[in-house]
């Protein structure tokens, strides 16, 4: 079960991940899409060393929901497929785990523009 | 004249600097701080949600509610709530998922007078695309370093 602490620490870390983007985007005078593509990269590289799982387990959403959650979900796909089927598996299985949020994108993105009028 | 003079023996850069209202960091900070805690707090209501009431383990519920926060953020985007809202909270919309779906949502639709093909399908990934490119590169080479230290 989730413990109700989780919720105050879903936004202590998750509003500190988004506080590191802003301070990355402030002082570099960056894009969002600059910032959103370190912290991927971070997000990857905290997965490789161990310690993106243990943030997701205390944190809860506060890990899941920023986009370094995507770098790790991507190693985390190609580690389970490698596991399973030996060194393909680092590219067969980089999208297994991401396949919900990048589908999902995909999905809703294309219905919403069926339906919806650009705006200014 | 003699005004154009002053101006041009300043660099342009500088000229930009100065006119470029300034940005206080911390404030910013703020913002971007308590709007992406209170976006992923939705989340873990979303997570605890799908644990409650449709039994997945904590870790399976991890993936329905990124999807459910995708829709979400796909909505506000063609209510045109999102991107008026995003440039209040600047990081804080941009860096969770809500705000990669925001950005796939809105290239899409800002592009459908170009059409189906080009249009929507070739613009959907315009600003999401290099998120996509640098997380699968970067995972794939931190995967075989680990593949390479564990079966060493």
């Amino acid at each position: 079960m989730i413990p109700w602490t989780t919720f105050i620490w879903a936004f202590l870390v998750g509003g500190a991940i988004c506080a590191i983007g802003q301070i990355i985007m402030d002082v570099s005078k960056w894009t969002p899409g600059h910032v959103m593509v370190v912290l991927v990269v971070a997000g990857a590289i905290l997965d490789g060393l161990g310690w993106y799982d243990p943030l997701i387990r205390f944190a809860g959403a506060g890990a899941l929901v920023p986009i370094t959650s995507f770098g790790n979900a991507l190693v985390h796909g190609a580690m389970l497929e490698a596991h399973q089927h030996g060194w393909i598996g680092l590219i067969t299985g980089i999208f297994e785990v991401t396949s919900a949020g990048i589908s999902a994108a995909i999905i809703f993105a294309f219905l919403a523009t069926l339906v919806a009028k650009p705006r200014g | 004249m003699s005004a154009t003079k002053g101006l041009s023996s300043l660099t342009y850069k500088q000229l930009v600097e100065h006119h470029t209202p300034a940005q206080p960091i911390l404030r910013n900070t703020a913002r971007a701080f308590v709007v992406g805690g209170a976006i992923c707090v939705l989340g873990q209501f979303v997570q605890v949600l799908f644990v409650r009431y449709a039994h997945f383990s904590v870790t399976d519920a991890g993936n329905p509610t990124v999807a459910v926060m995708v829709l979400l953020s796909v909505i506000a985007t063609a209510l045109g709530v999102y991107d008026r809202f995003a440039q209040w909270a600047g990081a804080g919309s941009a860096v969770p998922v809500t705000g990669f779906a925001n950005t796939m949502a809105a290239a899409a639709l800002e592009h459908k007078s170009e059409g189906w093909i080009v249009g929507i399908g070739g613009n959907m990934f315009k600003l999401a695309g290099p998120v996509v490119v640098y997380g699968v590169v970067s995972a794939f080479f931190v995967a075989v370093i680990h593949y390479i230290i564990i079966h060493l």
